[in-house]
């Protein structure tokens, strides 16, 4: 192998099969462009995925991949992980796949702090299965299941990985590639868990759910950039930020208002995970000012099994003979 | 004073109590004074099924059978000859199994009023007259312990109550000439740290066998004397669970891989659980998943690592397994599967043992995903089932369903420790690029009809699986009608093949005997003794045993057809009857017994006296 690998090295010989301008192409492209990066070989890398459209995103990495069942990518990915320190190990999952059926082992893989990488492509809908409501879907969504319109709470992807404890939380966007590789490459580079959320655009069954955080016109006073040491601004001018109201919630302010030394400073490594959560929580739906980027990025032991060397011969004699012993001659 | 002497071929002795009596310590100990001895045995703990049921009750009520003799015992015993009483409670919850002349020893201080209302008694059966069938022996072993610990000092009146288990094994080892060192050193080992406790325990268990020797109430004492036909070697009493998990370690280290063992608890399964997570400094990886699913995909997972995979549950967890299984199916990947059935539907009875979830093991899955089931018949066969369903895992790239029971998984018996060079070697064939340059084929096949396992990490071979149909060779997506169906047929012929590989059916007969008695796992025992009965009282009868149930030994249709009669106890409604009728067409007449129990050798000997 030569020594610096390129995108063709993780380009598999399959045909891509999603609908035309899916968001999962412009993931797909930004994880095989931004692979090389990491220094790894293709061998020492495995894509593990669920159910779903991006279930499909294994069989187009030239690594080691496996298409799953629905919603159990991550206990796959944690046998591995307990199996092989040795690997870098990617689950690409879904909102359905892994806030659905898959919700229990999403939280159990983050709060034990499994080394892998889980992004999850979040579009708000049942796309391989034609447009059903996911848990991720807005109140009021009429879709095919969802006639009179969706009922029940959605979830916040980032929200819900801060209450699990992940000590990695990232949100990010398809069509903003710059920000998409930022965010792999912080995640890739974290040790334990990273959970990064990427709005995914579906073209067939919900186009257009993040159009205000992407089309040009508006996505400058929606899109609230966090970045470490910075104060939290956002808008054309940056004239909008982030200030903790009267009660310690936070809240928006105008900057000419209450001065620029008022505004929040992100900082992604506070242990307390309490303002990550009500950074979240200012945006319930992509449709109003979003933060996007890390939330969360800090140090918690990472999840570890015994070194695997199994027995030894006479290891295993001194175990099958344990305990009281008597000899018939 | 001398005593009389009785020599006896076979006993069988209950002890029960309060779960707080320690029950199980004391038919533990007596257990291991048998051994030594030279006795053959097999043993049986009965736990309540709550966890703290209130003192006294019925509910609470711990016990421990044990069956020894001088000859080859096949099980615990169907009912008890003796059982010891330590409370009223212990007494009525017993006293159906109990047949006329047997003997009770009760400890008669705890037949207060208090505890006879707690059991339910209106009337002390003691004095009533209800027990005139029996031999009752009446022993105050409250106060004698009592009176055997206040002489020691520092002892408490709390240790001195709960010594009174030592001094019923005191009286029991009397009773039957059982050797006082073995329990004396263990007591020394177990209360090391507080020697006024050891000092306590000592003294009761030796008024016990003092009381045995010196009181008129016990008039003779019995002998059972060692068992003369038992392979020379060397011994040790294991139960199911921690023979099956010396099993799958020693697959490990034969096939080189470590173990990874994700299980998610679930009674009475979470044993495996338990024993495999004491050997974390020796390789063992167990995982405590969080859930029954999580379990089944991390145990694959690790495979796909190339690790051996295993995961263990009991009944209902099998459900929420399939679909995985059926991936691993799929995937072509090495994982056992540990099944510790016990009585369902659903949550059933969960202390309680059964068959039924052989229908489950062959067939509890969508879509046609045949996979190797196998099914261990003793304690000790767990060692030999758990190391064979990971060499059929590793060596035809499978999952492999490994049948165990409540009863196998509790139950003990001697076992002779195999030597580690006679375990066969397990190869597990990793792929590697033979560097040609050629397209790696990850659904390409070799004599057996087994994948390769190309584990990550190895250069050249990148490559993807998953639970879409695979084509045939490449194994690249394919929805393909016709590779769908030779995939399928390749599957199914993979794993019929290994009926190629195992012990043919081997059949105990004798001539002219018409009638075959055939059984699969726990009830082995209960057969070839219900079959020795049989014989001694002049039938004609044949017996044989499956372990592997999928596939059948290739001789097995041969055996069904060869015999006028095919009798089939199980211990579900006749789930191995039906398959066997539909795969053979033979009349296969089926005995079910589905109580929670297991299987008597007096109910088979019965059976077959009806057919003769």
């Amino acid at each position: 192998m030569s020594a610096t690998l390129s995108k063709a090295d993780f380009q598999s010989d399959q045909e891509t099969r999603w609908c035309p301008g899916c968001g999962d192409y412009a993931v797909l492209s930004a994880v095989q462009q931004f692979m090389p990066e990491l220094g790894i070989p293709p061998e020492k890398i495995v894509f593990i995925t669920g159910i779903g459209c991006a279930g499909r995103f294994a069989y187009y990495m030239n690594t080691y991949g496996m298409h799953g069942i629905h919603g159990r990518a991550p206990t796959l990915a944690t046998g591995l992980a307990a199996a092989r320190a040795d690997l870098s190990i990617w689950v690409i999952t879904g909102d359905g796949d892994s806030l659905s059926i898959g919700g229990n082992h999403l939280i159990h893989a983050l709060r034990r702090n499994i080394p892998v990488k889980i992004l999850l492509f979040n579009n708000q809908i049942y796309g391989l299965t034609k447009g059903q409501a996911s848990p991720t879907s807005e109140l009021g969504k009429i879709t095919k299941s969802t006639p009179f319109g969706v009922a029940d709470h959605p979830f916040n992807p980032v929200a819900l990985a801060l209450g699990a404890e992940a000590s990695f939380v990232a949100r990010t966007i398809d069509r903003d590639r710059h920000h998409l590789t930022q965010v792999l490459r912080a995640a890739a580079t974290h040790e334990g868990a990273a959970l990064v959320e990427i709005y995914q655009n579906c073209p067939v069954f919900n186009d257009g759910a993040f159009a205000p955080l992407t089309d040009k016109d508006v996505k400058d006073a929606n899109q609230i950039r966090l970045e470490a040491g910075h104060p939290i601004r956002f808008g054309r001018d940056y004239e909008r930020g982030v200030v903790r109201d009267e009660d310690g919630c936070l809240t928006f302010a105008d900057v000419a208002d209450v001065g620029e030394e008022a505004l929040l400073v992100h900082d992604p490594a506070r242990s307390d995970s309490g303002l990550a959560f009500s950074l979240a929580k200012l945006a319930e739906t992509p449709s109003a000012p979003t933060p996007i980027g890390i939330f969360r990025d800090v140090d918690r032991p990472v999840y570890h099994r015994a070194d695997a060397e199994p027995a030894t011969e006479e290891q295993l004699a001194g175990l099958l003979a344990a305990g009281d012993t008597w000899t018939v001659v | 004073m001398t005593k009389e002497v009785e020599e006896l071929e076979r006993v069988i002795i209950r002890f029960a109590g309060d779960s707080g009596d320690g029950m199980q310590l004391t038919g533990g100990r007596f257990s291991d004074a048998t051994a030594m001895m030279g006795n053959d045995l097999a043993t049986l703990p009965n736990f309540p099924a709550e966890i703290r049921a209130p003192a006294g009750t019925i509910g609470g009520v711990s016990a421990f059978q044990i069956h020894f003799a001088s000859r080859d015992i096949l099980t615990p015993g169907d009912h008890p000859d003796v059982l010891v009483a330590m409370n009223p409670a212990a007494l009525k919850a017993n006293m159906d199994e109990l047949t006329r002349g047997a003997t009770i020893i009760v400890n008669e201080d705890a037949f207060t009023k208090r505890n006879l209302d707690k059991a339910g008694y209106d009337a002390n059966p003691l004095e009533d007259g209800s027990l005139k069938a029996y031999r009752v022996h009446r022993i105050p072993m409250s106060t004698m312990t009592t009176r055997a610990v206040e002489e020691i000092e520092g002892a408490s009146t709390r240790e001195a109550s709960r010594a009174k288990n030592l001094f019923a094994l005191g009286v029991l080892s009397w009773l039957y000439g059982r050797p006082t060192e073995v329990t004396e050193r263990w007591i020394e080992r177990h209360f090391a740290r507080d020697p006024t406790v050891a000092q306590a325990n000592l003294a009761a268990f030796n008024a016990g066998w003092s009381f045995g020797e010196t009181t008129e109430l016990l008039h003779v004492q019995y002998r059972v004397k060692a068992a003369v036909d038992v392979a020379p070697g060397t011994y040790r009493s294991i139960n199911g669970t921690t023979a099956l998990s010396l099993g799958l370690i020693a697959a490990s280290v034969r096939s080189g891989l470590p173990l990874i063992l994700a299980s998610y608890p679930i009674t009475p399964a979470s044993e495996l659980l338990h024993e495999l997570s004491k050997h974390a400094h020796i390789g063992v990886s167990t995982i405590q998943a969080e859930d029954e699913i999580a379990a089944a995909g991390m145990a694959l997972g690790a495979s796909f690592g190339g690790r051996l995979g295993v995961t263990s549950t009991s009944g209902p967890g099998m459900d929420l397994k399939a679909e995985m299984i059926g991936l691993a199916v799929m995937l072509e990947l090495p994982l056992v599967v540990v099944d510790v059935q016990r009585a369902g539907p659903s949550t059933g009875m969960p202390t309680k043992t059964e068959q039924s979830d052989l229908l489950t093991a062959l067939y509890g899955r969508h879509g046609e995903s045949p996979l190797p089931v196998i099914a261990p018949s003793t304690a000790p066969g767990c060692f030999d089932a758990g190391f064979e369903a990971a060499r059929i895992a590793i060596r035809y790239r499978t999952p492999v369903i490994l049948l165990s029971d409540s009863f196998l998984s509790s139950s003990s018996e001697p076992w002779l420790i195999p030597d580690v060079a006679s375990l066969p070697p397990i190869d597990p064939e990793f792929a590697t690029a033979n560097g040609d340059g050629a397209e790696f084929e990850p659904y390409s096949r070799n004599e057996r009809l087994a994948r390769p396992w190309a584990i990550p990490g190895t250069p050249g071979l990148a490559h993807r699986i998953g639970g879409l149909e695979k084509a045939h060779g490449s194994g690249n997506i394919s929805y393909d009608g016709a590779n769908h169906e030779r995939m399928t047929e390749l599957r199914a012929a993979k794993i019929a093949a290994i009926a190629d590989e195992i012990p043919p059916l081997a059949v105990d007969s004798e001539p002219g005997a018409g009638l075959l008695v055939l059984g699969w796992g726990s009830t082995e025992g209960a057969i070839r003794a219900g079959v020795r009965r049989a014989r001694e009282s002049g039938h004609k009868v044949a017996c044989a045993h499956l372990t592997h149930l999928n596939p059948l030994p290739a001789n097995t249709g041969d055996v069904l057809r060869s015999f006028e009669r095919v009798l089939l106890p199980e211990l579900n409604s006749g789930q191995l009857a039906m398959v066997l009728r539909s795969r053979f067409l033979v009349d296969i007449e089926s005995y079910c017994k589905i109580q929670g129990a297991p299987l008597f050798a007096a109910e088979v000997c019965d059976q077959i006296g009806e057919r003769q």
